[in-house]
Order: structure tokens, then C-alpha cells, then sequence
């Protein structure tokens, strides 16, 4: 390259500096730095965000009088001020797991119709129409909820009273409208099926096509294919697009904080009506919080990011070995 | 199916002399109806058994017969094939149960809003705020919270666009080493921090730096969650970029900041304007943020800068916590607004990057 700089530079061509890519050129340099800066400033922005989350939630915990991890109260506003997570990561962690037990096997199935047993010409269609599903926004599912699947659900829990009553987690021990975590976890479901699906239909779509042509060529059926050559393969996919759907239910927001009747109680009757999670009671408790309970929120909040950045982690690490794995085969 | 048909062409000769079931291609088979009139029978089956029983909710009579379907087709094809086609065909019907479970609640979602969207949709609906409307008075209109998104959307994607653009081209063009890695999978965690923890991070400066509520706040969180999804859609572009293209211009004696300008950005243009578009969609749908670092008003302010605002998320919540039938109608009134808008955006997407695929594809 500086071969085709003008004669009149200093006889000693300027010989390229660090890595080849470079010429050194002021132009260069500047991008280099604008777009390596902008790189950085966005792990500044991940590293501040813990910082400052932790911060503001020392000084919140430092006044708390309860034990901040297994007290079954949240009232930062009291004299002395008393609050704890309990309720609120069990309500998380329960709407979570039930949204998780509907949504992975059904989004499974979603996209092994999608990518194996719809029509080829029904296919690219149906994709497209998962993705646009994927956009919905978050509170028109909460008022969805709330106002349509909520009255609706209320002869399933009766149902499910009568008939597994017996198990103590369906047992319906109020009467009452079913805003409850099992609502929820339906709910949260729904939302997170797109995503679930459409991860895990790209997945599918990578099988090696010898790997299924030779399975057929012994004579399998469909389902034996997809047994033996596409869920191994695509398992450690399904098992990263389950978590990242994970990582969705557990943040969100509006969905439930329209749904859930909340109260501070834990209650294995998932069919009742109370219990809270964190989203939910950060957006539902900040109007009435003076700074002293937004910090207290904070904390909470605190909680929340660092578990949804263990799920979300540990889903793309899993991911990445993954496509390592992919590449040697391909 | 292609399995049943060629069977079935070969079906007429061993009528005559019935053999063993052995799971070759001379075995019975059902006939291609058999999943329909399975599907008829365990329908009639479970509408009769629904209604006979008197169950409240037709959601039971739809499980109980999607689950007789794949009882009946199962002990079905057991008994006339064998019991490796009766898995099979379980599977195809799981397959199929399952897609269709799926359709229902997210037609109904549609369904219901789009028809009681419509019911109060109109001029006076877009060209009013809410402006001393009470709660049960059906006036009123969604003027101010269109503003309000406008403004946000429009300073976070000022924001996002050019950071995420510059973040990847610095991932694809000169990332290398544990920087390059860290980013990238920093970026990655970051598409999943849900929204209120964005907020609750803006929330925690204000707090320290004494800074009032306004649009511009709101914005700085959606930039958080903007910015990675442009990162990760703009580096996929990129990669798309033939080397070839890359090589051509460097040979020619350019710098690699002008290649990267005039070579490469313009070839995956489509791509990036759909990335960032997909992005704005996602976002403009955020609730969560505003309620924390926008605080919401009724009244229509134009400035982002100082003061309270609303948003078409937020302006939905609250009609909805006011809990009157007329608050309901401009809630599901607003979240045909909403949804139209992010729909809109996602179709104009995908279309830009359909009309610009050929040339980035080759």
C-alpha cells in the first residue's frame, strides 16, 4: 500500500506497523479507535451496570433489618425497614419452570413440524410467521392475559382441582378469579414459544443431510430419523434455546405484573392466586417507593440480572462449544 | 404420507392371501384418510364426552380430543400395521397436535386485538391526548403517548445505530484476541438483560446524580437493550460480505477504513437497515423502562429532555390498572397502535432485506 503513495513523501517508505491490516494512515487509526472504542464502551456499560446495581444495593441491604435472602416480607418502607427475596425468587423461579415444562417440548414439536413434516411449501412461510410472533410486544400478551386467558383458564383450574387435586400442587384451596403463578407460567409460555422455536428449528435445518438419508436408507420411519439422527444432534441447540426462553420468562415484566394478583406468601397451591416475582414487584411496588425502597428494588433487581446472566451464559457457552463441534463436522 | 401411498399401490395383490405382518412393504396399512377420520371421530368423541360431562371451558373438550386422537391412532395402526408405523404416526400426530396448540392462543391473541383494537381506532383516537379525560369517560386519545415513543425510539436508535454499526465492524473487520471474544460474548449476554434491569440501571444514576425523569432517560435504557441486537445483526451482515470484494479494494491501494466505508457497509446495506428496523421493533414495545425512568403523563410533551412523558407500552398499563370499560377499549385501542407499528416495521424489514438479498448473496 504505500507504494502508491505520491513521490514527494520522505525517501524511506513508512514500513507498516503491527498487524498488516493497518497502513498507519491517520484515517486508520481513527476508525480503528472509533470502532474499537465503541467495542470497549459496551463492556464498560455490562461492568457499570453491576457496579452501579451493587452499589445501591448495598446501601439497601446494609439498612435491612430482615435477612435479605429469606425473609418473607417486603416492606422497605417500615420502621425498621424489613424486606426479602423469597417470595419473589420463588414466584420467578416457579412461573419460570412451568412456562419451561409447557413451552420446550411444544416448541419442539413447532419446530420439528416446521422443519420435517410441513409441507416444504407451508414451511418458509411458517417460519417467518414465528418471527413476527417473536415481535408481539410483552404488554399487549399482559392485557392478553389478563382480560382473555384469564377467565378463560378459570375451567382448566377447576378441572385440574377436581381431578389432581390430589397431588397438593393443583389443589385450589381459594375460590376466586385464577390470577395465580400457574396462569403465569402459561402465559410466560406462550410468549417464550417464538423464540424457543425458532431457535431450535435452526438447529434442525443443520443436520447433516447424510445423517438423515442414511438412517432412511435402513428403513427407518420419520420418527426414527428424527430420533436417531436429529435430536442427538440438534440436543445441546434445544437445550441452549430452552435456556435462553429461560432467561426471557425469569426477566419478564409486564405480563406479569397485569396477570399476577401478588402477595408476599409462598404457597405450593400454584393454582392460588398470590405470590410475586421479581420484575412484577419492582414494576408494581416503584410508584408508592421513596429512594430509600428504589434502592431496595435495586437490590432485587440485582438478583435478577445476576440470574438471568448465569442462564444467558451458560446458553451461549453452550452454544459456542457447539458450533466448534458443528465445524469439524461440516 | 409418501410412505402410506406407496404401500397402498402395492396393498392389492397380498389381500388375497393375508401374511404375516412383518414390516415390509407388502404389510397392511391404513388407508392416507385414516388421520382425518381419526381426527373426526375423537373430535365428535370429545365435544360429546365435553358436553355430556358439562365442562366449563372448551379448552378441556380440545385436550381431551387431541388426546383421544392419539390414543385412537396409535391403538389404530398398531392393530393394522405394526407397532414401528404406530410410533411413527404418534409422532407425526404429537407434531401436529402440538402446532396447532400453538396456533390457537397466538390467533386468539391477534384476533382479540385487532377486533377490539378496532372498536375505538379512529382520527380522534390518533389526534388526542388524554388531556383532563377521567378513567370511565370514553374520550380521550393516545396523541401524546405516539409523541412520547416517537422521541424515545427515535434518540435511542440515534444512539444504538452508529455504536452497534461501529461495534461490529470492529467484531468482523478488526477483532482479534480476547477483546474481540469478551465483546462478542458480552453482546450475546446482553440481548438477554431483561428490561427492567436496564431500567434499574439508569434508575441507579439518576438516583446518585439527582436527575429528574424524562424521555431521554427512558431512551438510554432502550439503548442498552437496542444496542446489542444491531451488534448482532449488523456482524451477521457483514460476514456475508464476499472477501473477494474486500481484496479487490485493498489491491487498489485503499485504506481499509475507506474500503470498509465505501465497499463494504454499502454492499450489506439491506441487511443492516433490516437489522436495525427489527431492532427499533423490539423496543418500541418496552414497557418496563418507561414506568421506571419516563413516569408517564397525560398530558402531551414534546420535549424528551425535561419532563414527564408517555409511551404507547406504558399509555396501554395504565389504561389498563384504571380498569373501566371505557379505559379497556383505549388500551386494546392503543395496542392495535402498537402492534400495527412494530408489524409494520418488521414487514418493511424483511422486505428491504429480501430486495437487497441477490446482490449481497453473490
Amino acid at each position: 500500500m504505500a507504494s502508491t503513495t505520491p513521490l514527494d513523501l520522505p525517501p524511506a517508505p513508512p514500513a507498516p506497523r503491527g498487524r498488516p491490516g493497518s497502513t498507519g494512515r491517520a484515517g486508520d487509526k481513527i476508525f480503528i479507535g472509533l470502532s474499537r472504542g465503541s467495542g470497549i464502551l459496551l463492556l464498560v456499560v455490562m461492568a457499570s451496570i453491576a457496579v452501579f446495581l451493587s452499589y445501591r444495593a448495598v446501601l439497601a441491604i446494609s439498612k435491612d433489618e430482615g435477612n435479605f435472602l429469606t425473609t418473607l416480607d417486603w416492606n422497605p418502607a417500615g420502621d425498621p425497614p424489613v424486606f426479602g427475596i423469597a417470595v419473589l425468587l420463588f414466584g420467578t423461579v416457579v412461573s419460570s419452570v412451568i412456562a419451561m415444562v409447557i413451552a420446550v417440548p411444544v416448541a419442539i414439536g413447532i419446530a420439528l413440524f416446521i422443519s420435517h413434516y410441513a409441507p416444504r411449501k407451508l414451511a418458509a412461510p411458517l417460519g417467518y410467521v414465528i418471527d413476527l410472533l417473536a415481535a408481539v410486544p410483552s404488554i399487549v400478551y399482559g392485557i392478553w392475559g389478563a382480560l382473555v386467558l384469564v377467565p378463560y383458564l378459570e375451567g382448566l383450574n377447576l378441572w385440574l382441582d377436581q381431578f389432581f387435586g390430589w397431588t397438593y400442587v393443583f389443589e385450589k384451596t381459594e375460590v376466586g378469579i385464577p390470577r395465580s403463578l400457574f396462569t403465569v407460567g402459561i402465559l410466560l409460555a406462550i410468549m417464550i414459544l417464538p423464540i424457543v422455536t425458532s431457535v431450535s428449528r435452526e438447529v434442525f435445518l443443520q443436520v447433516p443431510k447424510m445423517n438423515e438419508e442414511a438412517a432412511l436408507a435402513l428403513g427407518a420411519t420419520r420418527w426414527e430419523v428424527i430420533r436417531l439422527s436429529v435430536l442427538p444432534f440438534g440436543r445441546s441447540g434445544i437445550i441452549s434455546a430452552s435456556m435462553l426462553g429461560l432467561g426471557r420468562a425469569l426477566g419478564e415484566t409486564m405480563a406479569v405484573a397485569t396477570v399476577l394478583s401478588p402477595s408476599f406468601i409462598i404457597s405450593l397451591h400454584v393454582l392460588d392466586p398470590g405470590g410475586g416475582t421479581f420484575a412484577q414487584n419492582i414494576a408494581a411496588g416503584f410508584g408508592e417507593a421513596d429512594e430509600f425502597g428504589r434502592d431496595a428494588l435495586i437490590a432485587s433487581g440485582l438478583v435478577l440480572f445476576v440470574l438471568t446472566l448465569l442462564v444467558n451464559g451458560a446458553a451461549r457457552l453452550i452454544i459456542a462449544r457447539r458450533k466448534e463441534y458443528s465445524g469439524a463436522n461440516a | 404420507m409418501s410412505h402410506a401411498t406407496t404401500t397402498d399401490v402395492q396393498d392389492d395383490r397380498p389381500r388375497t392371501t393375508p401374511e404375516p405382518r412383518t414390516g415390509g412393504l407388502s404389510s397392511r396399512s391404513l388407508p392416507r384418510w385414516a388421520p382425518l377420520g381419526f381426527a373426526a371421530v375423537s373430535l365428535a368423541l370429545g365435544v360429546g364426552i365435553g358436553a355430556a360431562a358439562g365442562w366449563h371451558s372448551r379448552t378441556q373438550w380440545g385436550l381431551l380430543a387431541a388426546l383421544l386422537f392419539l390414543a385412537i391412532s396409535y391403538a389404530a395402526t398398531t392393530a393394522v400395521e405394526n407397532q414401528r408405523q404406530a410410533k411413527d404416526r404418534l409422532a407425526t400426530s404429537v407434531v401436529w397436535v402440538c402446532f396447532l396448540a400453538a396456533v390457537v392462543p397466538l390467533a386468539s391473541l391477534l384476533w382479540t386485538t385487532v377486533s377490539r383494537g378496532a372498536e375505538r381506532l379512529d382520527g380522534y383516537f390518533l389526534t388526542h391526548s388524554m388531556a383532563g379525560v377521567l378513567g370511565f369517560e370514553d374520550t380521550g386519545g393516545v396523541y401524546h403517548a405516539l409523541i412520547g415513543t416517537l422521541e424515545q425510539v427515535g434518540i435511542a436508535t440515534v444512539i444504538s445505530a452508529p455504536l452497534g454499526l461501529l461495534t461490529a465492524v470492529y467484531l468482523v473487520e478488526y477483532g482479534k484476541g480476547s477483546l474481540a471474544k469478551a465483546v462478542t460474548f458480552f453482546v450475546d449476554v446482553m440481548t438477554g438483560i431483561p428490561s427492567i434491569v436496564a431500567g434499574l440501571f439508569i434508575l441507579s444514576i439518576m438516583l446518585m446524580a439527582k436527575i429528574e425523569p424524562s424521555g431521554l432517560m427512558g431512551a438510554l435504557a432502550l439503548t442498552i437493550l437496542m444496542v446489542p441486537v444491531v451488534v448482532r445483526s449488523t456482524e451477521e451482515m457483514l460476514k456475508l460480505v464476499p472477501n473477494e470484494l474486500r481484496e479487490a479494494s485493498l489491491a487498489l491501494g485503499i485504506p481499509k477504513w475507506r474500503t470498509i466505508l465505501k465497499v463494504v457497509l454499502p454492499t450489506a446495506i439491506g441487511g443492516i437497515t433490516t437489522g436495525v428496523m427489527l431492532a427499533i421493533a423490539r423496543i418500541a414495545g418496552e414497557t418496563a423502562p418507561i414506568i421506571l425512568l419516563v413516569f408517564g403523563s397525560q398530558l402531551i410533551n414534546t420535549n424528551p429532555f425535561s419532563g414527564a412523558q408517555s409511551s404507547l407500552p406504558f399509555y396501554i398499563y395504565e389504561q389498563y390498572k384504571v380498569g373501566e370499560a371505557a379505559s379497556y377499549d383505549r388500551a386494546w385501542a392503543a395496542a392495535l397502535v402498537l402492534i400495527a407499528f412494530v408489524m409494520i416495521l418488521n414487514l418493511a424489514a424483511r422486505g428491504i432485506a429480501r430486495w437487497k438479498a441477490p446482490r449481497t448473496g453473490r
